[in-house]
């Protein structure tokens, strides 16, 4: 009994196989898939490793100058980053979707979840620049004219309301007397803002690259590629995906959050 | 133990997902909620602690349920656990060490 099981087991494999769905350097579907999970989950440690350095430096950094990092941060504007929080997750959300289209066997599916997971991606993307703007016009890029007093100084040139610039500075003069001089402001503020780019920069070169691999997928899946059998591509780049995600989870209270009250 | 048929993975269905969405979406607007509440002044530093604990409930979600780790091998899951183990090994080292020496930090 048990051996004829085995053999029709076999059989069967021997049948996928020559669909060209099983590699042959594996006996089964399943340990192919478990091969492309596990070697996706190692690359994706060695990721948090890397997001990690930039965690641990900003949290040193923000213990160090609290007062100056809580000002920086309220100078983003909250509602941004709120949106593409919600875009963002969005877009995990259709990712998972077109993996479950692909193990389901729905390949118009798998491709339109693609192509809505890369739509919300590029409006992430989009908002990003609309923010990383406002930073330039508030000159709060490091190295690039950088002037933490520049929108109280020129009251016209930024964006914000008559209230918020008299709340903003009221704030700098007393974080002046707290650290200082204007001198101090900058410099520490600049760590602040090096941080906000370095990691949300970070964030999005992930994020293009994930768009990159987006469309390789939608182009694949336009030709049929993706099987309830064979879909190791869309679950690895969900992976990636949802691992960019969580990254910009952790990035949105520590630099959007602080001290809003 | 290997179940060798092809149709032997984890499939989640899209319920499960919208599920987790809606939880995600829900702790978002917490998230931002309590940052407009000033909790320091029950404990310094209270505000921090509950947005990074909120944010690890939602990274949490994502990988068991997006990430599929929930319904993954054993093998994978220690491979996961194992990663965020060598995480907290240098965040909490290093740390430790700042926390700890008296570096002239400023």
């Amino acid at each position: 009994m048990a051996f004829s099981a085995v053999r029709t087991e076999v059989k069967e494999e021997y049948r996928v196989h020559r669909t060209g769905e099983l590699s042959g350097q594996f006996q089964t579907l399943e340990q192919q898939k478990e091969s492309a999970t596990l070697g996706m989950w190692t690359f994706l440690i060695t990721e948090i490793l890397f997001f990690g350095g930039l965690f641990l430096t900003y949290t040193i950094n923000r213990h160090t100058y609290p007062d100056v990092f809580a000002i920086s941060s309220r100078t983003i504007k909250l509602s941004w980053g709120a949106i593409n929080t919600v875009v963002l997750i969005g877009s995990s959300l259709t990712m998972a979707m077109s993996v479950w289209s692909a193990q389901v066997g729905k390949k118009k599916l798998v491709t339109f979840f693609l192509i809505a997971t890369l739509v919300l991606g590029s409006v992430f993307l989009g908002i990003k620049g609309i923010e990383y703007h406002d930073k330039y016009v508030e000159h709060h890029i490091p190295g690039l004219n950088f002037d933490m007093y520049y929108c109280t100084n020129n009251p016209g040139a930024c964006n914000l309301t008559p209230e918020d610039l008299a709340k903003e500075k009221a704030e700098l003069e007393d974080l002046q007397k707290k650290v200082g001089g204007e001198v101090a402001v900058n410099s520490h503020a600049q760590l602040f803002f090096s941080l906000y780019f370095g990691m949300t920069g970070l964030h999005a070169l992930h994020m293009i690259i994930g768009a990159g691999l987006l469309l390789w997928l939608i182009i694949e899946s336009m030709r049929g590629r993706f099987t309830p059998q064979w879909n190791s591509p869309v679950e690895n780049v969900g992976l990636y995906w949802h691992f960019v995600d969580i990254v910009w989870i952790y990035l949105f209270p520590l630099l959007y959050l602080i001290d809003r009250h | 133990m290997p179940e060798h048929s092809e149709h032997s993975e984890h499939i989640v269905s899209p319920l499960i997902y919208i599920l987790i969405f809606s939880a995600l979406m829900i702790l978002t607007l917490t998230t931002v909620y309590a940052a407009t509440v000033d909790l320091n002044e029950h404990f310094a530093g209270l505000n921090v602690i509950v947005a990074l604990v909120i944010a690890t409930c939602k990274a949490i979600l994502v990988i068991l349920f997006f990430m599929h780790a929930y319904y993954s091998s054993r093998r994978t899951k220690l491979i996961i656990i194992s990663g965020f183990f060598w995480l907290a090994i240098m965040l909490f080292l290093t740390l430790g060490d700042y926390a700890s020496r008296s570096w002239d930090v400023h």
